[in-house]
């Protein structure tokens, strides 16, 4: 056996180069189960390259066979479903441990000097994964990927002159075809990936070459001229070599991460696919991977005007933004806890990325597709009403303002809810509002007549709690009561 | 012959080698990026568009929007499904005619006609669109997209071919709705 290794050795010659990169020597302090994410991403990217290749073994990537052939991996093939699960759930867990991991490095001072480099291949490898995602979720070949990918399109068309021709280049023709997906799957499958191995290659070289980054002392500051030599004593007093001292929580973290990726896809199984790619099917929300739910909320509630600026600018500006980090503050305090500004960012960017998020979850501006037949008016609005009023009732149902509007809590909440909408407006202001819109409401004066508008108006104006006068117009009292009629 | 001549006659083989791989590669180049940008260069071209029927005039009553599919044009052996499109089609009296691009002026999701409220919602951020398909509220910039029509020998008819996106809309229809902006 001895004699075997030798044998190979002798002309690989990689026993000592492999020996002296295991045993190099890091700051004891980081054998840390703060330093594992790193290993965990690398760990769930070689999980989504094997299952990735199982899948590729079944999967059609053509416009009319995917949706059939990822049926048969979830229904036919014996445990098809099961790999597909793994390779789905894998992706959610690699963006999310991606994503900790440049947390991690950024809250440790790891960017700063002299790893400027790592960070800056680390963010395209974020990009990269990111962009697994998103190519992932259209290789997945259903609706939500179809629309999705016309999503997509009517963003990247909103670019200035070039907007149509990188439309046509992104869909491979002019409209979302069978080259749309062939060209994802090139994406997916080849360019992206092999990418990604190459950077994180050069990711894992450099964190060799430099050193794993130090637990940062308050205090403890990073200045260019003596770095260097500094990070070699602390390795050299303080050192221990990385196998088998440090290596063990990494191999834990994970055995841990498979572990749990494997058993979101056991309880949840696969993600989909949802209908079949069918355009001239439209009764269909579509909706976006986790990853991306908060764009999908920012977009719904971003003002129009801004929406081509924000979509355009915005990403560049936070690329540009995590790329020039390093260079801003590449020297001074590593700490967190003497980083105050840093640990505000990643609070505020965790915050307002999780409301989105969280918001996305049930689209409050959209209107409610199917409220108009679903939810009659409930019955103790129309007790007790005149005739007038529950003409109104009926018009307020077949009008389908439940759509946007709740009473009840049951409806839409694109516009407000309009259970004391009395107390808060007037009946001419309720008229004035029916018939001319504003406000992000629809005029609906082209399509009431005004016996409808009457009785409408009715209505609303009984909707107030019980101890609440309805909003009166102070000044129509006045005048009435000047021309000696009394209100 | 000096050493240092001797080197600089390998440098000049050296440099006609990069030279002679500079100019193959160059020549592969051509075909290269004319194979990747060949569905933009095509859309220049004789172009994606064409005129496609809906259907018999028949088939719209007069004041009333109806779904219609038609099939792309431009057709790929592997589109599948994908290639059978939907449009709205409002007849106002008529030839007049009114069709819609399904797809919300606004990033793209299917826009559904409310016959009731007389509205086009949009299931994603939510946008709605009156009849007529000027901009009533939500995100979208712009009215719904239009798509050129005709009516000849009783059949409606209507020039598609490509997705209708934002930045593709001038090209559509050569004209802003009344709402746009």
């Amino acid at each position: 056996m001895r004699q075997i290794g030798e044998w190979f050795d002798r002309r690989l010659q990689l026993a000592a180069p492999i020996r002296d990169a295991a045993e190099h020597p890091v700051p004891r302090n980081t054998a840390s189960w703060w330093y594992v994410f790193g290993s965990a991403a690398l760990t769930v990217f070689l999980l989504q390259l094997v299952t990735g290749i199982l899948l590729a073994l079944i999967y059609v990537p053509s416009a009319s066979e995917a949706w059939s052939s990822l049926q048969a991996l979830n229904h036919d093939v014996t445990l098809g479903w099961f790999i597909r699960a793994l390779h789905g759930w894998g992706s959610n867990f690699m963006v999310a441990i991606v994503l900790i991991h440049m947390v991690q490095v950024f809250l440790f001072g790891a960017h700063k000097f002299p790893r400027e480099l790592t960070w800056i291949i680390g963010v395209f490898l974020l990009l990269m994964t990111l962009g697994m995602a998103f190519s992932g979720q259209v290789l997945r070949f259903d609706q939500d990927a179809y629309w999705g990918l016309g999503i997509g399109a009517s963003i990247a068309s909103r670019v200035p002159v070039l907007g149509p021709a990188i439309v046509k280049l992104m869909l491979g023709g002019p409209i979302i075809a069978g080259a749309t997906l062939s060209r994802f799957f090139a994406l997916h499958v080849f360019v992206i990936p092999g990418m990604l191995i190459g950077f994180v290659c050069l990711h894992l070289l450099m964190v060799l070459k430099l050193g794993i980054n130090e637990w940062p002392m308050p205090g403890r500051l990073v200045k260019r001229s003596t770095y260097v030599t500094e990070y070699h004593e602390l390795t050299k007093k303080e050192g221990a070599p990385f196998v088998p001292y440090a290596i063990w929580k990494d191999l834990f973290f994970a055995a841990f991460i498979l572990l749990a990726v494997a058993g979101c896809a056991l309880y949840f199984g696969p993600f989909g696919p949802t209908g079949r790619p069918d355009p001239t099917i439209i009764q269909t929300v579509p909706k976006p991977d986790y990853f991306f739910l908060w764009l999908y909320a920012l977009l719904s509630l971003l003002p129009p005007s801004l929406e081509t600026p924000a979509l355009l600018i915005g990403p560049v500006l936070a690329i540009i933004g995590l790329l020039l980090l390093p260079f801003l503050s590449g020297e001074g305090e590593k700490s967190w806890r003497r980083r105050p500004i840093a640990v505000l960012t990643v609070l505020l960017t965790a915050i307002t990325l999780g409301t989105f998020t969280h918001l996305a979850g049930f689209t409050p501006w959209s209107p409610h597709m199917n409220a108009w037949s679903g939810d009659p008016v409930p019955e103790r609005f129309v007790h007790g009403a005149t005739a007038l009023q529950r003409q109104g009732a009926l018009v307020f149902q077949a009008k389908q303002c439940r759509n946007c509007h709740s009473l009840s809590e049951l409806g839409g909440q694109r516009g407000p809810a309009l259970d004391s909408v009395a107390v808060r407006l007037t009946q001419d202001q309720l008229i004035r509002q029916v018939i001319q819109g504003g406000g992000n409401m629809p005029a609906y004066g082209k399509n009431l007549s005004p016996a409808e508008t009457t009785a409408l108006v009715a209505f609303l104006a009984t909707l107030h709690p019980a101890g609440q006068a309805p909003a009166r117009d102070a000044a129509r009292d006045l005048v009435l009561k000047e021309s000696g009629t009394r209100p | 012959m000096s050493n240092e001549n001797m080197l600089s006659r390998r440098g000049l083989f050296m440099k006609v080698g990069m030279l002679f791989n500079g100019l193959v590669a160059t020549a592969l180049a051509l075909p290269i990026v004319r194979f990747l940008f060949s569905s933009v260069t095509r859309g220049h071209g004789n172009g994606y568009f064409s005129w496609v029927s809906l259907g018999r005039i028949s088939e719209f009553p007069e004041g009333e929007t109806r779904l219609a599919t038609f099939r792309n044009p431009y057709v790929m052996p592997t589109d599948g499904k994908t290639v059978d499109t939907a449009c709205w089609v409002r007849r106002i009296e008529g030839d007049q005619f009114q069709v819609f691009a399904v797809n919300c002026a606004h990033l793209g999701c299917p826009v559904r006609w409310f016959p009731q409220s007389g509205l086009f919602m949009c299931p994603c951020h939510g946008g709605a669109y009156y009849r007529d398909g000027s901009r009533a509220s939500g995100p979208p910039e712009r009215g719904l997209f239009e798509y050129p029509h005709k009516v000849e020998n009783g059949l409606v008819t209507i020039q598609a071919g490509e997705l209708p996106t934002p930045g593709l809309s001038a090209a559509l229809t050569g004209k802003k709705p009344p709402c746009a902006g």
